[in-house]
Parts: C-alpha cells; structure tokens; sequence
C-alpha cells in the first residue's frame, strides 16, 4: 500500500462534505486522514486527504471519482509536487511527580510543547511530519497515554504556485 | 418580477422547456401543487412515487429530454430512491423536485423528516438543499445543466416547505457558473489518430457500442462508421438499437445473455472498439480475461470509467458528440480499404452468428417466450418503443424483439430493477404519443408497480402491456435450477391473481392467450386496438434463457441451447 495526499479544493457550500465522505466510502476507497478547512477564499474550502492505495491505477480512480463530483474544484496529488506536509498531535499522558521530568527530556528531544499541566497529567503538542508524531506516540506508549487527537496531514506545496494555479 | 418559491420553481422548469412533470402531491408541496393548479402545469398524477420517477425515467430515455418529478418529504421522497439509482445508473436525466420540511423544523426529526440529500448523495449526479428562496432560480438553472451535459445523470433539489411560500425579486439566470463543472467535454484529437491508427493495424476488430451512443444521439455515427469499416458490431444492453437489427455484421449483444457470436468475437478479436460504455460484470464475464487477444480502445466522456474494470490500451476521453463525427472523417479520409481487409474476419463472425443465433424449441400447442416476442416483434412498425421488466422476459425481448433505432429499447440495465417496466412504458408514451409502446413484463415484475394501471387509464395513455406470465420468478428459478439443486425457493407464483381482472379493475383491457394459435389469431388484432391493454400471455414455467455466461466465467464458456 501506497499512500498519497491529495489536495482538494471544493466549493464551500453545505453538502460538500457529504458528498466527499459519502464517495469515498461508496467507493470503499481507503482513508489514513481527512481534515477540512477555510481557505485563503471564502468561498473554498480546502481538504486535504491522505488515501491508501494498492496501485497507481487505483489512485487515478479515487481522483478521478472524486473530480465528477460537482462541488470539487480541483485535485492536486501533493505527493507527486515537491510539498511540505504536516500534522498537528495532541497527546494526554499521565504523569507523576515520579515519571515527569522523564516526560520532559522526551518532550525536548522531539522539540514538541507542554501546553497543559495538572497534579496527574501532562497535555503535548506536536506539529511535524508524519514519521515524527508517530516516533513520539511509539516513545510515549511505555506511559499511560489517556487520548490522542490527530488532525491528519495537511500539505502545501514548496515555492510560489498555489494549488489552485497547478 | 415578485413571486414565491413555488412559482419560481415552475416559472423555471417553463424556461428549461419542460412541458409536463410527474408526481405526486403531499404536505410539504401544498404550495407548489396550489401554483401548479393555477398555472394549469401538466403534471401527471401516478399512483406511487415510484412510478413517477420511473415514468420521468421512460421519458427521458424516450424523448432524450430531462425527465422532471415533484414528490413530498419523507416518505414521499424515499419512495423516489429505487428510481433515482435506476436511473444514475444508467445514466438517465432526471431532475426531482422534493419538498422538506421547514426551515425552523430541519433536524429535529419532524413529521415526514427525512435527510433526503444524505440518503440520495450516493446515487446522484449532484444534489441541493434549499433552504433560502433567493438561491431557487440559480439551484433550478444549475441541475438541468448538470443533469443534461457530460454524463447525463439524475439531480435532486430538496426544498424546504416554507422556502415555496417566500416571495423572491425572481430573474431566471442566463448563465452557469459552477467552478468544478462546466460540461464541457471536448478531448484531445490526438487519442483519435492513435484510435485510427489501431484500426490500421487490425485484422480483427470489433466494434463494441454501449448506452453512451445512445444518449447521445449519435447512433448515425456510429452506423456511418460500420458501414465505412465493414467489420463486425456489437452492443450493450442499453446499446441496442444504435446499430439497427438485421444490419448485416450486427451481431446483437453481447455478455450473459448476449449472442454466441458476439461472445466469442470478443474473445477473438485483435482490436475493440468500445464507445460509450462501462464494462460492467454482466458484459464482461470473467473480467481478467475479458478481450485477451484484443488491443481495446475505450471512447468514454467519464475519466472515471477509463481503466476502473477493465484496463483498456488505448482512451479518447471526451463527449462522443466530440470525438465520433471525428473519427468517422478520419476513416472516410484513409485511403485503405477496410472493407477487404476485415472481410475474412466479417465472414468467420457472421458463420457464427448463422451456425448459432438466438434460439428456442416449439413444443406442441404451448406459447414459448420467444415465439411470443418474436411474433410481436413482427407485428409492430420500426417506430416502436418496446420496454421491458427485469427478468427472463427481459432477456427474450433483448435476443428477440427486433429494435431498430435508438432510444426504442428501454430497460432498466444497471441496476436491473423490477417494476422499472410499466411506469416507464408510460412516461414513454407520454413524450412519445405517436409512437406505439410495447411493454414486455413478467408475472413478478408486473406486479411490483401495477397500480400505475390506473394512471395508464385515467391518462388514456396507449401501452401495450404483454405478460410473459411463467408462474415463477423466472430469472430466479433459472438460477434455482441450475446453481440450487431445483429448489424453488420462494420463487414460485402459482397464486389466484388474475392478470385480466386486475388491469380491468383499473379500467385497462385485458386479454388472455394460452395456445400458440393464438399468436397468430388474436394478437395481431389486440395490438392494432386502440386503447391500453393487457395480454395475460400463459407460457411455460421451465424455460432457460440462453446462451448464458454463468457468474465469473469467460465469455466463451457459454452454456449453449436450443437447436
Ligand atoms: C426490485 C427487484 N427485486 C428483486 C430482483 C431479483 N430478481 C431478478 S429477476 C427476478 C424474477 C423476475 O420475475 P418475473 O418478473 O416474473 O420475470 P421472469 O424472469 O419470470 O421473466 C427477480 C426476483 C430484482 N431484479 N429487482
């Protein structure tokens, strides 16, 4: 399995992501990520899919099926274009006055943040590539990990061109 | 100009030329059914909601228009949803109009709530929620747009009730924007040289046309081409009548049922031609090795269908209306003789066909299916509409019944949905008044919309209605007997229904043929009646339809039969 992340531009209208989530699982197209939000238009919304797929023929479907859909705008494969891509983790771990400062050098090392702390827990953030917050979670699962939230990756790509001009 | 919601909606379906709409009425279309009444709209009033989507269906496939609905919320619309995947399908242009609730009662699971763009988003070309008035003409404007060009399909537009009662500044747009549409579907005149340039290097193609050429309207083109490559051709289900029956080279259709000959010059041709079409499971049989010798050249507007079932060699993606007249100049500009070059080939198909057509055995004084399609066949002009149920019945009438133009062979293909058949025999015959339509059905799929009977006789609309009446789920049995040890599970109907009484009760005539005499003595007289009518055909229960392709086998391991 291959994966690959695609940028979609679709119309900001209600029903829009109905329609995305409703072809994909039509479709039974799989989906490592999916997330969705405003644009620097407000009239698009930008969302940004990561799918797995077995072939390159098997990607040309997902874009393909996806374009016939009357609110997409456009279809960019970022994985094709030389792209940044990133995800946002949010971890909760418990944490005790035994076990933190061992949080904490892991923490540093991964440059991630502490962004909330009580007697029992610790929240962290990191923002990276996919490799990393996996890394991290791996490290941190010899503690007590409470939840995660993921946002799934989302991409541009390198130099002046917009997806919307690709 | 200042008018309502409701008025805007017809207003906009004059200006699309829409000249009737099929529906029925309920609490969230109050308003829309009282502007109907006062602007006399014809609306024709079906007895089930599935009836009038699959009349708006027949409609269209009938007339190449966009065929237009008006059902109520909630259940009202539900009952649409078997129409509408009939008919996206099968790629047929629908626009439904359905009331919602209100805007205040949206989401609180109100009465007669249903989420109608969640439950149709799967088996529609696009669909809108309408909640302000102010978007109606622009939401109208767009879905016959989207609904029409590229790959027809149907459009849903849910309106919310209070939305029809808003009055709204009304001004029809001349114009569609959609930023992720513009049907548009002009390809790239290149992939046509690399198509002919096959074609100049075949030995053995075959020409393989699906319901693309039908809808649109380019069977003209298409027989152009034929006759300029003399090779051999064949169709889809819902390709039949692109190419007229008899054309010498036409070898009917293809896949489970399809011709021995048309399978196996498939599985023998060196080029395919396939225009239009989707490579469904019942056309190709074993798809991994469907064509094997076979370069195959796909002309298809959909991307999507480009390599989803079939891996094709060579595309020419882009509206047939585009690429065919193209083609067709380039191969009338080639000085080859095409003619003498695919003869040998012509001739081994044709022998085929000749040595293995469609066939049945008589067997004393009964009526065979067959015969009995073949005998209507016969009795009626080139200008007839026939239409069909799901079944064995519709497999007869494919091998059998003659078709001689396009858009005169309507039939529920993809998702083979019983109880298509008598709904859109009528919404044929409403766009074709002209032209007579025959209605071949079976004594299960009748039954599955038969109240649309009544609206067939309230409308004085004239259908011919012929029962292939077996006694049993036919198509099921078949399979029973072959694949179940003979179990006739649940298959059988060997009730007390009598077809006659039925259509009669609705104010249709009906007729009863038990003996093949009867073909020859009666049916010519019934169907030259004027007037709705039913004919009870009783035919035998254990008939086969072949040849037959089983589940997953090739194209040429046909189970052959007949004489
Ligand atoms: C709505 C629907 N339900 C079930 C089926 C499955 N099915 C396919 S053919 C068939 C039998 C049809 O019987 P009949 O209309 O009597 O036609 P025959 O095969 O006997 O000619 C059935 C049940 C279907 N195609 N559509």
């Amino acid at each position: 399995m291959e994966k690959y992340l695609l940028a979609v531009l679709v119309d900001n209208k209600p029903g829009v992501l109905t329609h995305v989530s409703g072809l994909i699982s039509r479709r039974a197209f799989n989906i490592e990520s999916i997330s969705a939000g405003y644009t620097e238009e407000p009239e698009v919304t930008r969302i940004n899919i990561v799918v797995s797929v077995e072939s390159e023929n098997e990607l040309e479907q997902v874009i393909n099926q996806l374009s016939k859909l009357i609110d997409v705008i456009k279809i960019v494969n970022l994985s094709k274009a030389e792209s940044i891509a990133r995800e946002l983790v949010m971890i909760k771990i418990r944490a005790t006055k035994e076990n933190r400062a061992d949080i904490i050098d892991i923490v540093n090392v991964f440059r991630a943040k502490i962004v909330d702390v009580t007697k029992e827990n610790v929240v962290i953030e990191l923002t990276g590539q996919q490799h990393k917050i996996d890394a991290l979670v791996e490290v941190l699962s010899e503690y007590k990990i409470i939840e995660i939230a993921r946002t799934g990756a989302i991409a541009l790509s390198r130099g002046p061109v917009p997806v919307k001009n690709m | 100009m200042l008018i309502n919601g409701a008025q805007a909606v017809l207003e906009s379906l004059k200006k699309e030329g829409v000249d009737v709409v099929f529906g029925y009425p309920g609490g969230a279309v109050l308003t829309l059914y009282d502007e109907l009444y006062k602007m006399n709209f014809r609306h024709i009033l079906t007895r089930h909601e599935q009836g009038a989507v699959h009349a708006a269906d027949g409609y269209a496939r009938a007339t190449g228009k966009v065929g237009v609905v008006f059902a109520t919320s909630g259940p009202g619309a539900t009952n649409l949803v078997t129409g509408i995947a009939t008919a996206a399908i099968d790629s047929v242009p629908l626009v439904c109009i359905t009331g919602q609730v209100g805007n205040p009662y949206i989401g609180k699971d109100s009465f007669q709530e249903a989420d109608v763009c969640g439950i149709t988003t799967p088996i529609t070309k696009h669909n809108y929620l309408v909640k302000d008035a102010k978007t109606l003409p622009r939401v109208i404007k767009e879905a016959f747009f989207i609904a029409r060009t590229g790959r027809p399909g149907p459009v849903v537009i849910d309106v919310a009730k209070d939305v029809f009662d808003t009055k709204i500044e009304y001004e029809y747009p001349v114009k569609v924007r959609l930023k992720g549409y513009n049907g548009d579907y002009t390809g790239n005149a290149k992939e046509i040289d690399a198509a002919v340039e096959a074609i100049e290097q075949a030995k053995r193609p075959l020409v393989f046309v699906g319901g693309g050429v039908v809808g649109s309207d380019m069977a003209n083109e298409i027989r152009a081409i034929c006759e300029r490559l003399a090779a051999p051709v064949t169709c889809t289900l819902l390709g039949l009548g692109s190419v007229s029956a008899g054309t010498k080279g036409f070898l009917g259709f293809a896949g489970m049922h399809g011709s021995y000959a048309a399978n196996m010059a498939i599985m023998n041709a060196d080029l395919l031609l396939c225009i239009g079409m989707r490579f469904s499971d019942r056309v190709t049989g074993k798809v991994s090795e469907f064509a094997p010798k076979a370069k195959i050249v796909h002309f298809e507007i959909d991307p999507a269908e480009v390599n989803k079932n079939v891996e094709v060699d060579l595309r020419v993606l882009g509206d047939l209306r585009w690429s065919l007249p193209i083609l067709r100049k380039k191969l009338f500009a080639r000085a080859k003789n095409f003619a003498a070059e695919f003869a040998p080939w012509l001739e081994e198909v044709t022998k085929m066909q000749a040595e293995h057509p469609f066939g049945y055995s008589e067997e004393g004084d009964v009526i065979k299916p067959a015969a009995l399609i073949k005998k209507v066949s016969e009795l009626c002009d080139d200008d007839t509409i026939a239409v069909t149920d799901v079944g064995q019945h519709q497999m007869w009438a494919a091998q059998f019944f003659d078709v001689k133009q396009p858009r005169h062979f309507l039939t529920s293909g993809g998702q083979g949905t019983m109880g298509y058949g008598l709904p859109a025999a009528m919404g044929a015959k409403v766009g074709c008044p002209k032209k007579r339509v025959v209605l071949f059905t079976g004594d299960g799929s009748i039954m599955m919309n038969c109240q649309e009977f009544a609206t067939i006789a309230d409308n004085d609309l004239d259908v011919k209605v012929v029962v292939v009446h077996n006694s049993i789920l036919g198509m099921v049995g078949q399979w029973q007997r072959l694949f179940y040890s003979h179990h006739y599970s649940q298959s059988e109907l060997k009730g007390k229904t009598d077809f006659v009484k039925l259509a009669e009760a609705m104010g249709v005539k009906g007729y009863r043929l038990t003996k093949k005499e009867e073909l020859n003595t009666e049916l010519p007289r019934i169907l030259a009646e004027e007037g709705a009518a039913l004919i009870d055909v009783i035919v035998p229960e254990e008939e086969d339809v072949l040849p037959m392709v089983p589940g997953g086998k090739r194209l040429d391991q046909m189970v052959l039969g007949g004489n």
